[in-house]
């Protein structure tokens, strides 16, 4: 599709949106005026609404279409929540207007505190990380001052399942850790023996999420939890996968120091094309003096910012004012709605529509990579005979979906299972859905094997088909210019 | 039960499938002990109908105060079109543009912002977002340590006349990687970095020089001067910058003889409502050299399988899901949604809207402190040249006088003294294309009246804090 340069022609406007024309300021120096303008598409209003609208039905989101995303949470945004959270007083509120002017907002920021704090069974939460990542590194950076403010300063390792999200290396690394990995056994449960050899003096902590990226509850958590303690070590719960266990067992119970959560995933919040997100951080009573600023208090009577004065010990700031406020209004919204009946729902149904896929997907002789375990709210299938017999790869499948009108599953990760599917159907999709992907499925195996160059040349029926990533990276063509 | 479909005979017939017959079997790997379904403290669910009249109370209760305060995030006119087009479903519900063939919208989207950020910023590479100003200038800073590996300090100058919170920001986000943030006092005459104070660092080793244009204090730095300066002593020079000032400013790209080597900033002018401080929108632009060290993801222009031109995510050799423990960042989800409204906002405007916006902002704080100036006892803090905010000396105490204001129902600015120990007297009024005459005219009446009461006019209407 043209880009909006494309369209552009030299003097079209988009004459509502534009302030009177004025001379240049007489009271700024020559040497510091932009010389020329910059050279942004010139189009008129019709042409950018129209432009991005179409650019708009060349994708794919959960509200057109299944998005058995796995790891990624795809359940339904409701719109309820976006409408509330736009309301005029709350996108117009100064960040640096004084609390008085702000205790409706403060209010809620508060109550999701103390929501999240009791779903994950922590002491107090922070809302400030701008997202799962951001949480993360929170978590190290907090581990680390637990450690150093004991004089423990030799701390600096962070042990990290195999299978473990990218974000978890990267973050221990940012937050001055090395990362340590720890092996994961042929029954998906982390290897003890392994951890036992890594546990020592250095151990700053674990990294764990659970279930597992692999879709599985860790059974010995009880047991880890007791040997990290033992060794001096924290334990740090990335909320990716809280969806499964929500309302039913909560990571403090498990044994667990600090937590993020996901708002884009557990809590309804969208994912917007790649943000923003949301990572609160919630940690246990020994921690809460090194939580991020700010946080918000409550004194009995008024709600009031919790600032670094406050809180001499906190790791700091983590952006310029509170973080993603509008994600967390959103989450607020959602969890209200569900209240407490609707936490355990989410989880029980998420599990059951996983459960039912897999072993639907498994009567099609898909081969499910831990077979014999329970899945949580998602699972693996790993198309390693697929590959080996006719030739066709994770990736083709992936591919082949797309043409269904369905979100291709997660491809290759976690890393140390072989061209596998990672999947995720969420509890916001109903049976009809879930059977719809089970025929695409069947269609897509039966292809496999007597069509394979369906699959191999996947998908057909997209705006366009597979995209050249090697040209892409090999000659970066990063933005537009002039001709 | 909200957002779950399954009727009873559904789940029924789908517990039988799995040779189940309650959902708590599901869950039968869990150890026991560990099942915990106690409340929440949540109560009932509520109906859309009932939470929506909760949030519409709670929003009441912040009122629409009349609102001077800048400080790094700014009111603007943003195109009805800009949010009704972000809201759309398909961009609002879609992940992550990791299946090209049916994300192209977000990605040819994001590859137009880029070309629009870099057009902007007259630099060669724009990447899809940060998560907001403060935290991308902490990645620039990363990066820059990443570039210049062969040095051995990890040193950083950063001018006193930077806003606060990126300074705190910035000691967070980069002390686990040892870097050093040296401060530079600005000049109590003029509120910028003075070129000629650099003088004590010339011929030490500087990993990089960051330069805010304009400053917190709104003074215009001399970035050209301080820009060769950086460069002659090995350094990089990361810019931070308003992005609609930009429209009327030189951008980082001119600076000095090279141009700066990294432009950060917070995207919010362009689209984004003040929301309380967020979400917003990091954005960061480098040179194309450097590109391979640059953090958060990138779009790029390629080919399909039938030759048409599309787009996909590029060079991510760079990022935290293939590198792991070696990545640029640990970033993943980013501020996708931002960025749609940041790039429809600026098609709208166009290079000539943005323009006369910061002429239309630069004009009215003109108005506004020519006003507040002439009253008696308030004067310019700094005399060099300002763009968007001016600080200016109060000789009445300045908490006072916004107390005062507020329960006008007016945000007289920020009080510097809140960061500023040595500039207690001190207030950043701001002022953009938003305020009309008559707002301004409101300022400046109430105010002189609680200057002439010497800050302790009685209010018709209670503080309620």
């Amino acid at each position: 599709m043209a880009t909006l340069f494309d369209l552009s022609v030299p003097g079209r406007r988009a004459g509502a949106q534009l302030p009177p024309a004025a001379p240049p300021p007489d009271d700024l120096p020559g040497e510091l005026l932009r010389r020329d303008p910059p050279a942004l598409p010139e189009v008129s209003e019709l042409e950018v609404v129209r432009h991005y609208t179409r650019l708009s039905q060349r994708n794919h989101g959960v509200d057109t279409g299944f998005y058995p995303l796995g790891s990624c949470t795809m359940k339904y945004n409701p719109r309820g929540a976006n409408a509330l959270a736009m309301l005029p007083e709350f996108l117009e509120r100064h960040p640096l207007a004084p609390e008085g002017h702000g205790q409706g907002l403060l209010a809620c920021l508060h109550d999701l505190q103390e929501i999240l704090a009791a779903v994950t069974g922590m002491a107090a939460v922070s809302l400030t990380p701008a997202a799962g990542a951001q949480g993360e590194f929170a978590g190290v950076r907090m581990i680390r001052a637990y450690h150093e403010a004991r004089g423990d300063h030799q701390r600096d390792e962070m042990l990290i399942p195999d299978s473990a999200h990218g974000t978890n290396p990267a973050s221990a690394v940012m937050g001055g850790c090395r990362a340590r990995e720890i092996p994961t056994g042929p029954d998906g449960d982390l290897d003890l023996e392994a951890l036992d050899a890594a546990l020592g003096p250095r151990t700053a902590g674990i990294m764990l999420t659970n279930p597992s990226t692999l879709g599985l509850f860790e059974r010995n958590i009880q047991a880890i939890a007791r040997r990290v303690h033992a060794a001096g070590g924290l334990l740090y719960y990335d909320g990716a996968n809280l969806n499964a266990i929500l309302g039913r067992v909560r990571p403090g119970d498990m044994g667990f120091d600090v937590v993020h959560l996901n708002l884009h995933k557990t809590f309804a919040t969208p994912h917007g094309g790649g943000g923003p997100g949301a990572g609160p951080v919630g940690v246990s009573a020994r921690l809460e003096p090194f939580l991020p600023i700010p946080r918000v208090g409550h004194d009995g009577h008024d709600y009031h910012w919790i600032e670094s004065a406050d809180r001499p010990q906190s790791i700091g700031r983590l952006s310029a004012f509170a973080g993603n406020l509008g994600v967390a209004l959103r989450a607020y919204v959602y969890a209200r709605m569900l209240g407490d009946p609707g936490l355990a729902r989410v989880s029980g149904h998420a599990v059951l529509n996983a459960a039912y896929l897999m072993q639907r997907l498994r009567a099609l002789g898909y081969e499910a990579a831990y077979p014999d375990r329970r899945p949580g709210h998602e699972f693996i299938i790993t198309l390693k005979r697929e590959a080996h017999a006719w030739g066709v790869r994770a990736l083709d499948v992936a591919k082949r979906l797309l043409d269904f009108g369905i979100h291709a599953p997660t491809t290759y990760f976690p890393l140390q299972v072989p061209e596998c599917l990672l999947i995720e159907p969420t509890e916001t999709e109903s049976k009809a859905e879930l059977d719809r992907f089970v025929e695409a499925m069947a269609r897509i195996r039966e292809e496999a094997e007597h069509d394979p160059e369906r699959l191999r040349g996947a998908p057909w029926t997209t705006p366009l088909r597979r995209l050249d990533d090697v040209r892409a990276a090999r000659e970066p063509d990063l933005a537009w210019r002039p001709e | 039960m909200p957002f779950i479909p399954h009727t009873a005979a559904e789940r029924a017939a789908m517990l039988e499938a799995l040779g189940l017959r309650e959902m708590d079997e599901l869950f039968a790997e869990i150890p026991p002990d560990l099942i915990d379904e106690s409340a929440a403290g949540l109560g009932e669910g509520l109906s859309e109908a009932a939470v929506g009249r909760l949030m519409r109370e709670r929003a009441r209760a912040d009122g629409h105060p009349l609102n001077f305060i800048g400080a790094g995030a700014y009111a603007h006119h943003i195109p009805a079109a800009v949010w009704e087009l972000a809201s759309r479903g398909e961009f609002y519900t879609a992940y992550t543009p990791y299946q090209a063939e049916v994300s192209q919208g977000t990605l040819q989207l994001v590859w137009e912002y880029q070309s629009m950020m870099t057009a902007l910023m007259a630099m060669e590479v724009s990447n899809a977002s940060l998560y907001d100003g403060a935290s991308a200038l902490a990645e620039a800073v990363l990066m820059a340590v990443r570039v210049q590996r062969r040095l051995k300090r990890r040193r950083v100058l950063v001018p006193r006349g930077l806003h606060p919170a990126y300074r705190e920001t910035l000691a967070t986000l980069t002390a686990p990687q040892g870097v050093e943030l040296r401060e530079l006092p600005f000049d109590p005459r003029g509120g910028h970095l003075a070129p000629e104070s650099l003088a004590p660092w010339s011929g030490e080793e500087i990993t990089a020089l960051v330069i805010p244009q304009p400053n917190f204090f709104g003074v215009l730095e001399e970035v050209h001067a301080l820009t060769d300066w950086a460069h002659a002593q090995g350094a990089l020079v990361v810019a931070v910058v308003n992005p609609l000032a930009m429209a009327l400013l030189e951008p980082p790209g001119r600076w000095g003889a090279r141009g700066a080597d990294i432009a950060v900033g917070e995207g919010q002018p362009l689209g984004i409502p003040l929301s309380s401080g967020g979400p917003y929108l990091g954005f960061m632009c480098c040179r194309q050299v450097h590109v391979r060290q640059m953090p958060g993801r990138l779009v790029g222009r390629t080919r399909d399988a039938e030759g048409r031109p599309g787009f996909t995510l590029t060079l991510q050799a760079r990022e935290q899901h293939i590198r792991r423990a070696k990545a640029t960042s640990n970033i993943c989800s980013n501020q996708g949604l931002m960025v749609t409204a940041a790039a429809i906002h600026m098609a709208l405007l166009g290079a000539e809207g943005l323009r006369r916006t910061a002429l239309a902002c630069h004009a009215r704080l003109r108005d506004l402190s020519r006003r507040l100036c002439a009253l008696p006892g308030i004067e310019p803090l700094f005399d060099r040249p300002v763009f968007h905010e001016q600080a200016l000396r109060l000789r009445v105490p300045v908490a006072g006088v916004l107390r005062s204001l507020a329960a006008h129902n007016i945000l007289g600015g920020y009080a510097l003294g809140r960061t500023y120990a040595e500039l207690d007297a001190g207030l950043l009024v701001c002022a953009t294309e938003v305020h009309e005459e008559r707002d301004l005219e409101t300022f400046e009446t109430k105010l002189a009246r609680i200057v002439a009461a010497r800050g302790e006019v009685k209010c018709p209407i209670k503080p309620n804090w």
